[in-house]
């Protein structure tokens, strides 16, 4: 069976949107596939340093969650609201960010953060983990271009 | 069935969810020799499918399937 390559994109930096990428990427790579994710814009939130278990989930805007906007804007809403979903992924035994993070380094998918977005955000090489490459939407597209699954996060 | 099956490693992933099971799997999987049997153990309901959807897709071969009380027991075998 000849293996299948998977490209990603992942574009925002909330907690529950880092999980999709990071879940389908790590389990791509078990199931023998090559994989690449790009992050862009937000997304680049997941690979800078010791930030992964910072990421938070946002109450506002957000109408599946069921709480008025107006009690989401208060004052630690976003924290309780990510306290509270941290602890529903690890009662139900979810792996967190941070760990999905290494084992998708160690399958050896291919992480690579947008040169560009990282300019215009103030993001500079040495604020991303070790092990991430650097490249533009080119990178991006020729991988793509020879993927038979191509998602955007 | 499963009684005559000689397991090679087992792995205790009751309790982990969505993609746990199958990346402690193929891990526990690239560990073994061709053909030796990996016992697996999960709780996770969507496992079932996942597994077999793994399963074709590595080209490791399920040989048995038992289901008891919420547990559910695969036996891997690693293909050659």
């Amino acid at each position: 069976m000849e293996q299948k390559k998977m490209a990603i994109i992942a574009s925002k930096g909330a907690m529950d949107m880092a999980y999709p990428p990071l879940i389908l990427a790590t389990t791509a790579a078990a199931m023998d596939m090559d994989v690449s994710i790009f992050f862009t814009f937000y997304g680049l939130e997941i690979v800078k340093k010791r930030n992964a278990e910072k990421l938070q989930v946002s109450p506002v805007g957000n109408p599946s969650m069921h709480m008025p906007n107006v009690i989401g804007t208060l004052p630690g809403m976003t924290a309780i609201a990510t306290k509270m979903m941290k602890s529903m992924f690890k009662k139900h035994g979810v792996a967190t960010i941070e760990q999905l993070l290494e084992l998708a380094k160690e399958s050896g998918i291919k992480l690579i953060a947008c040169q560009m977005t990282m300019d215009v955000l103030g993001i500079k090489q040495e604020d991303i983990i070790d092990g991430v490459e650097f490249g533009g939407a080119a990178t991006f597209m020729d991988i793509a271009a020879d993927s038979q699954i191509s998602l955007f996060i | 069935m499963s009684a005559d099956i000689k397991v090679d490693q087992v792995l205790d992933a009751k309790g982990l969810n969505c993609p746990l099971p199958i990346l402690k799997t193929k891990k526990a999987v690239d560990s073994l020799s061709a053909g030796q049997v990996l016992k697996v153990e999960t709780t996770d309901p969507g496992s079932k499918n996942d597994m077999n959807s793994w399963a074709k897709r590595t080209g490791n071969e399920i040989v048995d399937v038992e289901e008891s009380s919420g547990t559910f027991i695969f036996y891997i075998k690693k293909s050659a």
